[in-house]
């Protein structure tokens, strides 16, 4: 409930964030909104799942909670989560490696773009999940093929957006360095390169989500363990409070690995701002 | 000898329609060496199409730009470029190490870039803000890294693409007066677009005048034989401006005519 400005409980909230100084204050103006928006969102949970949807198939986060902290202490849900994160990870930073440089390639010559771009625009619109089956038949239920699905989801968002950086840099940034004396050579380092950045790691970004998409697909259709696989088995043996403690890890997962990549933008690479 | 000569530099462009349309015919003008030459026009009469050529972005369709007894072929750091925008400035780097960027391309010793880039960043008053990103600068100031950039490689000539046309009058006026005595100082030869006749008088030793496009050309040259320090309200500053304001208002006038 909101007090209203001015008022007594109002007034006595400001002296409380007044008188617990300037550094607990920022991390409340950091963080506050974080912390109120998640709390509010487990308590709506908690008495729609006691109060509205009474029933064994909707259980309160309380229940989730401890469960979920069961099994952290016997050791199952951290080897699920560390099955699929390295699976993503070794996806998501092969696929990066490959299609930075294609899409670099692509942005800066036309007839290398002319090239692959049958390639890329057939199929990006295929989707990793539909691949599923194909990889499955090629590299088996291991992690082959999981890495491969992660690979293919990752490469073509991190070409088109590098190639999209490539071609949106000003002919002028180009035009000043060659009458700087750069060459060719040079001007690809120093100005297509760096100019190109925010580019690529937006499209990392936007990979990283999409590997999770991928990599709970792939679980749940052929995997021994990972996240994916614990939702299957929840299903399978109707574990309702399972399924939700690996619905909640994939949710703080990707929250988490999102925050983590932002807060590396803005500290490695927040000079490369796409506004200059 | 002239250090720069248009001889008969014409400029067609052909639209997406496969129209073409003759920007620039007959063009013929002499640069010479150390001085300050404004081209003056009204907007859309090929100006920067001129600029563009002779910094080597642009290849004359027919015609020949020589400067010091060679053709013009593409670009060369004996030409370096000041732009009307910020977009060339390099934003993932400080304003010092946009002005040394030319020094590294050619392997300057870091230690000796740097002193060098300092230099320049001094002359045009931007000495403290060295460590500072392009975004963190006003425009006035993005305008002044793009000066010592190009002075700090030390061309045979600086190109300028209307520098000041998109700041405010107050610091337009400033950047004219150091740019003045930037020149003085150096002594520079400099090609310097503007559709601003003030500005032309109060800059050019001689102001090239051109007719309103297409097919423009130099109508004529106006040499202004005005030395040191200018001021707006001297009598023959006023008797330049307005000869040259009667050689352009047709050309306005015709151009305004055309656009309707």
């Amino acid at each position: 409930m909101a007090t209203p400005p001015g008022s007594d409980a109002d007034a006595r909230r400001r002296a409380v964030i007044r008188g617990a100084g300037g550094a607990a204050r920022r991390v409340w103006s950091v963080y506050g909104g974080y912390a109120i928006g998640f709390v509010s969102l487990f308590l709506i949970w908690q008495l729609a799942s006691l109060y509205v949807v009474s029933s064994v198939l909707f259980p309160p986060p309380t229940v989730v909670f401890s469960k979920g902290l069961r099994l952290v202490r016997n050791g199952v849900l951290l080897e699920h989560l560390a099955a699929s994160l390295q699976r993503i990870l070794a996806g998501f930073i092969a696929g990066s490696l490959l299609g930075i440089p294609i899409g670099l390639a692509m942005g800066s010559f036309r007839p290398v773009r002319k090239l692959l771009e049958p390639y890329t625009e057939f199929l990006r619109f295929i989707p990793s999940v539909a691949m599923i089956t194909v990889a499955v038949i090629w590299f088996g239920i291991g992690e082959g093929s999981k890495i491969f699905l992660i690979i293919y989801t990752t490469i073509f968002i991190v070409i088109l957006n590098t190639a999209a950086g490539v071609s949106a840099i000003a002919p002028n940034k180009i035009r000043a360095a060659q009458s700087l004396g750069a060459t060719r050579a040079q001007i690809f380092l120093h100005v297509a390169l760096p100019a190109t950045v925010p580019y690529i790691l937006t499209g990392m970004r936007l990979a990283m989500a999409n590997s999770f998409t991928t990599i709970v697909a792939a679980e749940l259709i052929a995997a021994n363990d990972g996240l994916g696989k614990m939702l299957w088995d929840g299903r399978l043996f109707m574990l309702v409070d399972e399924i939700f403690v690996s619905l909640v890890t994939l949710g703080l997962l990707g929250f988490v690995v999102d925050r983590m990549f932002r807060w590396s933008i803005y500290t490695f690479a927040g000079k490369y701002s796409p506004a200059t | 000898m002239p250090l720069v000569s248009f001889h008969d530099v014409e400029k067609t462009y052909r639209s997406l329609q496969g129209v073409d349309y003759p920007a620039v015919e007959h063009f013929s003008v002499e640069i010479e060496v150390g001085e300050f030459f404004c081209l003056l026009g009204p907007s859309g009469c090929g100006k920067t199409t001129v600029l563009k050529m002779l910094a080597g972005f642009e290849a004359p369709t027919a015609g020949q730009i020589v400067m010091d007894g060679r053709p013009v072929t593409g670009a060369s750091r004996d030409r370096g470029v000041v732009f009307q925008g910020d977009d060339s400035l390099y934003g993932w780097l400080t304003a010092v190490e946009n002005v040394e960027f030319g020094l590294r391309m050619r392997h300057v010793r870091k230690a000796e870039r740097r002193e060098r880039a300092m230099h320049y960043l001094e002359l045009v008053g931007l000495m403290s803000q060295e460590r500072k990103y392009p975004a963190e600068l006003s425009g006035g100031m993005k305008q002044r890294i793009q000066i010592a950039r190009v002075l700090a490689n030390e061309p045979k000539m600086l190109l300028m693409d209307e520098p000041f046309a998109a700041l405010d009058a107050q610091t337009r006026s400033l950047m004219q007066i150091e740019l003045a005595n930037i020149w003085q100082t150096t002594r520079t030869t400099v090609l310097f677009i503007t559709h601003d006749i003030d500005e032309a008088v109060t800059l050019g030793k001689r102001i090239g005048v051109m007719r309103a496009g297409p097919r423009s050309q130099v109508k004529g040259v106006v040499e202004v034989a005005l030395h040191g320090a200018r001021s707006r309200t001297d009598d023959v500053f006023l008797q330049y401006y307005k000869h040259v304001y009667e050689m352009i208002r047709d050309e306005v006038a015709k151009s305004i005519a055309r656009a309707d």
